[in-house]
């Protein structure tokens, strides 16, 4: 593999995990429980879609066969995104999507802070800007953790439901391939597993306070990043997401 | 009134009759980009002072409106009456010399 290919496929990861979490958390506007919940949802899901034109509109450059950011996101088939398991699952209740949204978050603000220091100046201007967003999200998501986790017995037994579920996914935000190993080579991007202490110690932290277990499994689902294989919800989840696209090719506001 | 816990709509409280649970409301102050005080500008709910900064930030400051927020839970603000208005407003509508406007204000004063 090449470096040029290796960094594409890397592009590919952060702004494919962008926009396909971008577009679930999105999915709650005009749903969420509460009006301040809604907004604070809808900023996070536009801070997510906002970096996504940055990581896919660098990777369209650095690929050079002519796509755009919007080619890349609108035209491309669920084979071919490179976004974790975790990102693409389902929103579930609102306990859920918050669950999902701080075990990523705190992977991703550990990530971005390394890549503020990327030896491409362009990746390191992406994520100084994307970093202070997503320690806003990362602290959001936190406390809506911790509150709900240490809250009533409804809310504490959807919590440690959504953690059951949702820790299978965890893991692959972690591994290594040949793609980390080339970018962490060129000082572009941190190994994956290089952040997983720190992640470790956050989330340990964070599920202690909010009283909520940590399942004792390390096992973990793979196939996302690499694209090998997503689950069932990406397709369908493309499906609306795209859905204008295919339908009215070009269409533009 | 309603405290903390009657955020969540589960927590036993009284057994007896059904209440409506709702996160209390907080006023919400910002201090814009030039301005020097804090102005109100409007209220929402949350179940605690973080979370209702972390609300107010997202609610109220979206277009780049603030550099500060405050928020005071709205039980807690204390307001006149609007019955009292005659007794407290009217009287001082006639007294005109309060303004400060029959002095010459000396130039090397400046802007007041």
């Amino acid at each position: 593999m090449t470096r040029d290919m290796a960094f594409f496929e890397f592009l590919l990861r952060m702004g494919d995990n962008t926009l396909v979490l971008g577009h679930r958390v999105s999915e709650w506007c005009g749903h969420a429980p509460v009006l301040e919940e809604d907004i604070a949802l809808a900023n996070t899901a536009l801070d997510l879609i906002g970096q996504t034109q940055m990581w896919l509109g660098l990777a369209g450059e650095v690929e050079g066969q002519g796509r755009s950011a919007d080619d890349l996101a609108m035209l491309r088939d669920a084979w071919d995104f490179r976004n974790v398991l975790l990102a693409e699952q389902p929103n579930g209740d609102f306990g859920q999507t918050m669950m999902r949204q701080y075990l990523f978050d705190q992977a991703h603000v550990l990530l971005l802070e390394k890549l503020a220091g990327s030896s491409d100046e362009r990746v390191a201007a992406i994520a100084a800007k994307s970093v202070k967003e997503v320690a806003y999200h990362v602290e959001r998501s936190r406390d809506t953790v911790i509150g709900l986790g240490d809250g009533t017995s409804e809310s504490h037994r959807r919590m440690q439901a959504a953690l059951d579920l949702l820790w299978p996914y965890a893991g692959e935000m972690f591994t290594d391939d040949e793609v980390s190993g080339i970018m962490a080579g060129e000082g572009i991007a941190p190994e994956p597993s290089s952040l997983r202490a720190a992640w470790d110690a956050a989330v340990q932290q964070t599920m202690s306070e909010a009283t909520l277990v940590i399942p004792d499994s390390d096992f973990a689902h793979a196939g996302g990043k690499t694209g090998f294989r997503h689950t069932e919800h990406l397709g369908h989840m493309l499906t609306q997401m795209q859905w204008l696209q295919r339908a009215y090719p070009g269409a533009r506001w | 009134m309603s405290s903390p816990n009657s955020a969540y709509p589960d927590t036993p409280e009284q057994a007896m009759k059904p209440k409506r649970h709702e996160w209390p409301l907080w006023e919400v102050f910002i201090r814009g980009q030039h301005g020097m005080s804090h102005r109100h500008v409007g209220s929402l709910h949350a179940p605690d002072a973080d979370m209702a900064v972390k609300n107010a930030r997202d609610v109220y400051t979206r277009r780049n409106e603030g550099v500060s927020i405050w928020v005071v839970e709205a039980r807690h603000i204390a307001a006149s009456s609007p019955s009292e208005k005659g007794p407290l407003y009217e009287p001082s509508e006639s007294k005109v010399y309060r303004h400060p406007t029959f002095f010459d204000i000396p130039e090397e004063v400046g802007a007041m």
